[in-house]
């Protein structure tokens, strides 16, 4: 298919309904809502489930609904709305319900401003919900990886009946750049055996999270447990780039890792031997690959658009002795590469070739 | 006398069994509560309309946690509110299932108050049977929306306050007044004339999902001796002394295609 300009926002929603969504419910939010209207035009034009429902607490416990009837089952929204919707996330989480959900970040906390922002990183990461579970999380850094990983989202939530967030930030959601769609699937003739369908010439099905005896849930948690696992296992996804040689490499992901790009290739033309590592899948985070290139370089530089979330599973895969660097920016601004790249080549000429000791302000991370 | 010939034309004609919706487990009910009662009305109604084997059953949060577990259909278990959201999910991409939820007073008309708003405003083809006993039973008997003025629970130790906590709601009024709306009614468990009335309404309210009507909803006054610390009949008393001056046993929407079943039966 020809390559067509496309805002990000857009190219989730057709993305997801060639993938073969085939229900979407969700709720009005800045900076994600292109991504609704367009549902609300091409649901219906494909015969598919569209509702703009009541709330975003409401549009995540239908998707609930829908997806426990066995169909492929979306939303869609950003930060405020992401915190009402965890009441449903954790539920489809527990009662192993596959579902997709696009988080197109803005400023916070609070009603925060509707700019680009990285702020749910622990949040869709780490406390997506009560109780033990983790969504699988992609980032994706451009438009097309944005319609590439709607795909894989929704084959993932299948394959392992879980939860799956895409975190996209503003600037995803709202620009626009060449991308190529890929063609629409069919859709599936059969619904999965454990659907919600009507127990008909079978026994009823019963989608649930309730457990009140601790030793059968403990068991639950357990099987949850070893999904995760399996997933931490199989599913990891990054991209390294100039990593092999690298003094330093810089971590970022999304559009920080994007703008972060542009500094790592202007330092390589001085002969700065600096590298970029983007985690795709946020949860699990590419631990085991980043160690392997904490121990052939001599320093990262975190970059992000928040107050430093990656930062800590960085840190906790680098230990304290290892030099550690953050730069972010907040509020919804965009850092420049200029801003990333004077971090990093201070770093570089104070930290790192100067061989001077790792002090308190030097490798561990200090925030600026 | 009793012949031989007499007895070979005695046959066997079954009056009362469980039915065939209906698991054949025991319940975690109190003794002398109505939500066996209810759920049974609603088995025999899924029996009578021949619809089982395509009834996806919705529980919330409350006392009936667990209807999941006494009824022969699929089901599923609900956030607390949530059950209309969950079953507007699974009826738009299920259209030929017949999808009722169950829901108590705490979860339809506290929590779920927008949920089920705007279920009825969407005019939702869905079944909601609502269980209005003026108390959060499972929690152990704290006020409800519904609790009336002056009675006593755990968290209103001194009698509900109208001018602290307002008017108990009325829910089966108030989703009336929705256009999307086909049937809302109130019942009560509190006698045998008043459970086959409650039966009859449960059956309008399925047909007039079946018929493609809209939303409908049957309220149900049942009783909570648990936690009104009374005996099991004098709570039944206490629906028909108490409640039912409170919450009238109307009919508060009929649409025009539900009309001919009405008659003559109130």
């Amino acid at each position: 298919m020809p390559k067509q300009l496309l805002k990000g926002n857009v190219a989730f929603a057709e993305a997801a309904i060639r993938a073969g969504c085939e229900a979407y419910f969700g709720y009005p939010i800045t900076p994600q809502t292109e991504l609704l209207e367009h549902m609300s035009k091409r649901m219906i034009e494909l015969g598919r489930t569209f509702l703009q429902a009541e709330s975003e607490v409401a549009a995540i416990n239908m998707v609930y609904g829908a997806a426990a009837a066995g169909v492929r089952a979306m939303t869609s929204s950003s930060s405020p709305g992401i915190s009402l919707m965890q009441e449903g996330f954790s539920y489809i989480a527990g009662s192993e319900v596959p579902a997709v959900v696009v988080d197109v970040m803005r400023g916070g906390p609070g009603l925060g401003n509707i700019q680009p922002s990285q702020g749910d990183y622990n949040q869709v990461t780490k406390s997506a919900g009560h109780g033990d579970f983790h969504a699988l999380v992609l980032a994706p850094s451009t438009v097309q990886e944005a319609i590439d990983l709607m795909g894989a989202a929704f084959d993932l939530a299948d394959q392992y009946r879980t939860l799956v967030i895409v975190a996209a930030d503003g600037a995803i959601g709202q620009m626009m750049e060449p991308a190529e769609l890929p063609p629409m699937r069919p859709l599936p003739k059969r619904r999965p055996e454990w659907a919600l369908t009507g127990a008909s010439g079978r026994k009823p099905n019963i989608v649930n999270s309730l457990y009140l005896g601790a030793a059968k849930l403990e068991t639950v948690n357990q099987r949850l447990q070893e999904k995760l696992e399996r997933i931490e296992a199989n599913e990891i996804r990054y991209e390294a780039d100039g990593v092999e040689d690298a003094d330093l490499v810089v971590v970022a992901f999304g559009t920080a890792a994007r703008v972060a790009q542009t500094a790592v290739q202007s330092m390589r033309r001085d002969g700065l031997r600096v590298g970029l590592f983007r985690p795709i899948t946020l949860w699990p985070f590419p631990e085991r690959q980043l160690k392997a290139i904490a121990a052939r370089s001599k320093g990262f530089l975190v970059a992000e658009m928040n107050a430093g979330q990656m930062l800590q599973d960085v840190r906790a895969v680098t230990g304290s002795d290892f030099p550690v660097r953050f730069f972010g920016r907040m509020g919804g601004i965009i850092p420049m590469p200029e801003e990333i790249e004077q971090a990093a080549r201070e770093f570089l000429a104070q930290t790192l070739t100067a061989g001077a000791p790792a002090g308190p302000d030097g490798g561990n991370g200090s925030r600026r | 006398m009793v012949t031989a010939q007499m007895i070979d034309t005695i046959q066997e004609e079954v009056t009362y069994e469980r039915p065939s919706a209906l698991a054949d487990v025991h319940t975690h009910y109190c003794p002398g509560c109505t939500h066996g009662t209810a759920h049974r009305l609603v088995a025999e109604v899924i029996d009578e309309l021949s619809i089982q084997e395509r009834t996806i059953l919705v529980a919330s949060v409350g006392c009936s946690v667990f209807a999941f577990n006494y009824f022969n259909v699929d089901a599923c278990e609900a956030a607390h509110g949530r059950a209309p959201a969950m079953a507007t999910g699974l009826k738009r991409v299920n259209p030929e299932s017949v999808v009722f939820t169950y829901q108590g007073d705490g979860d339809l008309a506290s929590i779920g108050a927008a949920e089920i708003l705007h279920a009825a405003a969407r005019g939702e083809q869905i079944t909601v049977i609502f269980i209005n006993n003026a108390i959060y039973g499972m929690t152990g008997g704290q006020m409800a929306p519904t609790t009336l003025i002056g009675q006593t629970t755990t968290s209103s130790p001194f009698g509900r306050d109208d001018q602290q906590t307002g008017q108990p709601l009325h829910m089966a009024e108030l989703l009336a007044q929705l256009p999307g709306t086909a049937y809302s009614v109130r019942r009560s468990l509190h006698d045998a004339r008043h459970v086959i009335q409650a039966r009859r309404a449960i059956k309008t309210g399925f047909e007039a999902q079946l018929q493609g009507l809209g939303f409908s909803i049957v309220e149900l006054l049942s009783s909570c001796p648990t936690n009104w610390g009374m005996t099991p009949s004098e709570a039944l008393e206490w629906v028909a002394e108490k409640m039912v001056p409170v919450y009238p046993l109307e009919d508060f929407k009929v649409v025009e295609e539900l009309q001919g079943r009405r008659r003559g039966r109130r």
